[in-house]
């Protein structure tokens, strides 16, 4: 299962994500995590909870003097039970071939591109075999060649049973790849679900007509229509609909209010369109 | 944890390029003495290196002892955790999770670790020149007296350990500061800073009343344990007042990373 945490930069994603790894304190509240708690618990408890979890916190980060696999083994050497410690270092060539490094581990982390790092962080966050992988936006400074090389690699993690919790602030990104999608607005969460069902949350109809002036004037008084704002001509109209408005009605009322409508054409919303409108409502409270 | 920590600082440059420095310091009095002419003055035992080889290792501790290793020190230290901050692995560390009191109880103890390899580095390099240079024998004592080349040896030994300790205090303060910073650099400089400023005011008649609480005013009285017998007042004083900046300053370390935010 791939879960995909969206928001506009400055919503609250990493922070969140912070939060949930115990690396900063909540002001108010306690975490759960996998049902163990993080805050709210005991020391020992958030241990147990955040052991279970492999991170990628903003962008990775190594000892650059360091290689790869050096790095990796410095990692599975510093936490965790001492008695599992060979198994960690024995997992390290496995993750190395998971994200396609083992040609490259042997190198200073230094000398690595920006996409090889970010594949490193990721067979870092692997190496304690988590039960849930929180990756905060593992595409971020990636050309589109190595932003699809990590959505591959997240799928096939994902399908062979990992589940994985990924930020972004790219659209198109969690579109193409999560199966669940929250979005996050100014520290709120707005909406959850899958992406095609938050996308059919709202109906929009563009409309053509002759006197725009007067078809706002005549639709501000139907329950339930939005005007979207997004108008591309002067004579298109873009409404979001609501129960218990329908594209019929609005027809009929414009017309019975001396309005010509030359198209009413229903349109597929897209999950930007969507996005736009959760964080733009949860700046204005209507 | 300790051996990854140690394990860093074996794959790292500076760690050769600071050790090569300090070999180089610890043959410098024998250098100079086995090919300079003979005069008295110069550094705590540095006249009677020409006598007995077995000087120069007491020679080059209070060689390195103002500068060199509370610099050393304090770049270990006050990297400790900053530099592990601006790095940005700290958070990794953090969330693998390596328990953030084991943290920099671990680190500190790698830090005191590197600083007993330095101290043992220089010594076996010092003694070694210098007896090469200048034989060795039974050692002089500053009271007069002579201990044989096992006591002596053994002295020495003694004189590294309490060098070392001395050690701890500051330690424990770097790692402090530490842990305020994401600047290694930063942290690095404020606790070197200190140890100056505090063997500047160690040195000011005027303030004697606060010389016994000064981090570096114990710091030279290993050479009470070449008299006879050994004066260990002083040492003794020594030690508690490093005692006490370690509990406190480490303590103020752990109490602040507990409640710390990871953001960097």
């Amino acid at each position: 299962m791939l879960y995909g945490f969206l928001g506009p930069n400055g919503a609250g994603k990493t922070t969140t994500i912070r939060m949930v790894l115990g690396l900063i304190f909540p002001t108010g509240g306690d975490v759960e995590l996998l049902g163990e708690p993080v805050f709210g618990g005991t020391l020992s408890q958030r241990a147990s909870a955040v052991r279970r979890v492999g991170a990628l916190v903003e962008e990775p980060a190594f000892w650059g003097y360091l290689s790869g696999r050096r790095n990796l083994e410095y990692f599975a050497r510093a936490a965790g039970p001492v008695a599992d410690r060979d198994g960690r270092l024995r997992k390290i060539d496995e993750v190395l071939r998971t994200v396609g490094l083992d040609q490259a581990a042997n190198k200073k982390v230094k000398a690595y591109s920006q996409g090889m790092r970010q594949r490193l962080g990721i067979a870092m966050a692997l190496l304690g075999a988590p039960e849930l992988l929180v990756l905060d936006e593992p595409t971020n400074g990636l050309d589109p060649q190595g932003m699809r090389e990590i959505r591959l690699l997240l799928r096939r993690l994902a399908d062979d049973g990992t589940t994985i919790f990924v930020s972004s602030h790219l659209l198109a990104e969690v579109e193409a790849m999560c199966d669940r999608v929250g979005v996050l607005a100014r520290g709120k969460l707005v909406a959850e679900g899958p992406p095609s069902k938050l996308r059919g949350s709202a109906d929009v109809v563009r409309l053509e007509v002759d006197d725009p002036a007067r078809a706002r004037g005549i639709l501000a008084g139907v329950e339930g229509v939005s005007l979207d704002g997004a108008e591309t001509s002067p004579h298109t109209l873009r409404l979001r609909l609501a129960p218990p408005a329908s594209a019929a009605g609005v027809n009929s009322a414009l017309v019975s209010g001396g309005v010509a409508v030359s198209a009413l054409v229903p349109e597929h919303e897209s999950l930007e369109d969507v996005f736009v409108s959760l964080v733009e409502g949860a700046d204005v409270p209507r | 944890m300790f051996r990854v920590e140690i394990g860093k600082s074996v794959h790292r440059l500076r760690t050769y390029v600071f050790g090569t420095g300090l070999a180089a310091l610890a043959i410098l009095p024998v250098v100079v003495l086995a090919t300079g002419d003979s005069g008295a003055g110069g550094p705590l035992f540095f006249d009677l290196i020409r006598r007995n080889g077995l000087f120069a290792a007491l020679t080059v501790i209070a060689l390195i002892q103002p500068f060199f290793l509370p610099l050393g020190t304090s770049i270990l230290s006050g990297e400790a955790v900053a530099g592990e901050s601006s790095a940005g692995t700290l958070r990794y560390l953090v969330v693998r999770p390596v328990g953030r009191v084991r943290l920099i109880v671990t680190k500190y103890l790698a830090v005191m670790a590197q600083v007993a390899a330095a101290i043992a580095w220089v010594m076996v390099i010092g003694l070694v020149a210098g007896a090469i240079a200048f034989g060795y024998g039974p050692l002089p004592t500053l009271s007069g007296t002579t201990l044989s080349i096992g006591q002596g040896l053994l002295r020495i030994v003694a004189a590294s350990l309490y060098v070392l300790l001395g050690m701890s205090g500051l330690a424990a303060v770097g790692m402090f500061v530490s842990t305020l910073t994401s600047s290694g650099v930063g942290a690095a400089g404020a606790t070197m800073a200190l140890a100056i400023a505090s063997q500047i005011v160690d040195s000011l008649p005027a303030v004697r009343s606060i010389h016994p609480y000064l981090i570096s005013h114990g710091w030279f009285a290993f050479a009470d344990l070449f008299r006879s017998p050994v004066e260990w007042g002083a040492m003794i004083q020594g030690l508690v007042l490093d005692g006490a900046y370690l509990a406190l300053f480490l303590g103020a370390a752990i109490a602040v990373f507990s409640r710390k935010d990871v953001v960097s």
